[in-house]
């Protein structure tokens, strides 16, 4: 959708330039435009830092900001800590993501199934997982699996509803023309259900990345000696402001990784789709 | 053999065209009787067209043919040249194309060879199957980039790639405009006349089914209103004198009595 976005901007952009007689300089103007409001805020921050008026306390100058990334780059600390969030992540996805997809799959394509299990899971979704720390620290205390858990639970349901919504919203007249044409079982489901699902399912995994990162973040501060939460969670004890925003900005920067590659996936599975042809 | 929902015969086994025998044929959906007492003989090569108004029941026939649905008595039987009874081994074209959107203009048509060949030769007929339909170089195409017309043309590829003895035709170009729908009948009829397959046409359009078929049926509240054969030489002109008058009485005797 945005690519298809910008090159209607790109279009449209030269007549709207001439109509009002602005002559703006023409190399990249729309691929600079939106960054002109984050870079003015972070240097008016930068200015009113360094002059006294934000105190440090409250909040760190850019510059700060940049001191404590170089810093905990060079210790080592930042990217160990990267790496164990991240893997948690990965793993989360993972266990959760398979667990939806399968019960999404098997719930679509099967009544008995969907009996079975549809309703418990339902239920089971309006708990909000993160009201389930203080049950999962008795369980698992702080350790790894813990985080996997929750990040599992809280995977699990936006993944599953999207599969299951894209399993039995499979044009019929397909699956009617799949039976004349001999399909039956596996090649159905191969040929016919599960890429008619698929951009269902791509819908499910990038709301499932968001919900992740968020439930990390959470049982990191709670529960946890590694990882970026735990830095941050650190970093309030000393009172290093800079880390603590240094690590937000990290988690942005990972969610923001982790959506782009879900899309590049996207763009690269669902290419027979007008919506993603250039 | 009485032919059961949901039994599709491997296409690879029979050859030739196929002569159909419906006796005291009904089906019922609930009180409803859609189809009531259909006795019907299609000799094998025949182009049969059945017209009639909705809800006639012209298409619960057809379903029947291909095994999309069951009938509620009666027998369906279909022979081949030396009178064996054998398996349908039919291919249908939709109303609508019904392509598959993930895949290439190719691999729909291969959909239609079914499992178990070998893929070099996959490859070859489908690209002579649509090669037949003068899509060749869309070969490589998503179903999206295709007008309806070239869309329909495909699935047509798509139902002859695999040399069927049977070709079930479900209103297949009522959703064309009307320049493309002349083209496609004259495609239509040009692979009947090659391929000698047997085919059955369901058509609200009295024109188009006195220009493709040799006989063209009414069926009128689920029972054979009118039975007519269309002798006239193929291929056929639009505004044929003689074709006009068989479309007056198939006309009349679709919309007379009410």
């Amino acid at each position: 959708m945005t690519a298809y976005d910008i090159a209607t901007d790109r279009d449209a952009e030269p007549r709207s330039v001439k109509k009002f007689g602005v002559r703006l300089p023409t190399i990249g103007t729309e691929r600079l435009l939106p960054f002109i409001l984050p870079v003015a805020t972070l240097l008016a921050w930068q200015f009113l830092s360094s002059i006294g008026w934000i105190s440090s306390r409250i909040m760190p100058a850019p510059s700060a900001v940049g001191v404590a990334f170089i810093d905990q780059l060079r210790s080592g600390d930042l990217l160990r800590d990267m790496a164990v969030s991240g893997g948690r992540a990965l793993a989360g996805l993972l266990v959760g993501g398979s667990i939806g997809l399968a019960l999404g799959i098997a719930n679509g394509i099967w009544k008995l199934s969907e009996q079975l299990t549809d309703t418990s899971l339902q239920m089971l979704r309006t708990i909000p997982h993160l009201a389930m720390i203080p049950l999962v620290i008795l369980w698992f205390g702080i350790g790894e699996e813990s985080k996997l858990f929750l990040t599992s639970l809280g995977v699990l349901f936006p993944v599953y509803l999207n599969t299951f919504h894209g399993v039995r919203n499979v044009d019929r007249d397909l699956l009617e023309m799949g039976r004349v044409y001999g399909m039956s079982g596996l090649t159905l489901f191969r040929k016919v259900i599960l890429p008619g699902a698929l951009p269902s399912i791509f819908v499910g995994l990038r709301y499932a990345l968001g919900i992740m990162w968020l439930t990390l973040i959470v049982s990191e501060s709670i529960a946890a000696s590694s990882g970026i939460g735990h830095m941050a969670n650190e970093a309030r004890e000393f009172m290093m402001t800079d880390v603590v925003v240094l690590s937000l900005l990290i988690y942005a920067a990972l969610g923001k990784l982790a959506d782009m590659i879900a899309r590049a996936l996207e763009r690269r599975c669902l290419s027979w789709n007008p919506v993603y042809q250039k | 053999m009485t032919l059961q929902a949901q039994t599709i015969s491997n296409p690879a086994t029979i050859a030739g065209p196929l002569a159909i025998r419906l006796r005291d044929v009904t089906k019922r959906f609930g009180d409803n009787s859609v189809l009531r007492g259909i006795d019907l003989d299609v000799p094998a090569g025949q182009f049969l067209a059945i017209v009639g108004k909705s809800g006639c029941g012209k298409s619960t026939l057809l379903r029947l043919l291909v095994g999309l649905d069951a009938q509620s008595s009666g027998s369906i039987d279909f022979s081949d040249a030396d009178g064996r009874q054998v398996a349908a081994n039919a291919r249908i074209v939709f109303q609508e194309p019904r392509l598959l959107p993930w895949a290439s203009v190719l691999d729909n048509v291969v959909v239609g060879l079914g499992e178990g060949v070998e893929a070099r030769q996959t490859q070859r007929d489908a690209l002579a199957a649509l090669d037949e339909v003068q899509l060749s170089e869309k070969a490589s195409d998503w179903p999206s980039v295709l007008s309806g017309g070239q869309r329909q043309r495909v699935a047509l590829a798509r139902a002859l790639v695999s040399k069927p003895s049977l070709l079930v035709l479900d209103e297949p170009l009522g959703a064309l405009d009307a320049l493309t729908r002349i083209t496609m009948q004259q495609l239509v009829s040009r692979v009947k006349q090659t391929l000698g397959f047997t085919a059955v046409l369901v058509t609200h359009d009295v024109s188009e089914a006195v220009h493709l078929a040799d006989r063209v049926i009414v069926l009128d509240q689920g029972r054979i209103a009118l039975d007519l054969d269309v002798t006239t030489a193929h291929p056929r002109k639009h505004g044929d004198p003689a074709l006009a008058v068989l479309e007056r009485r198939l006309l009349d005797a679709i919309l007379g009595d009410s």
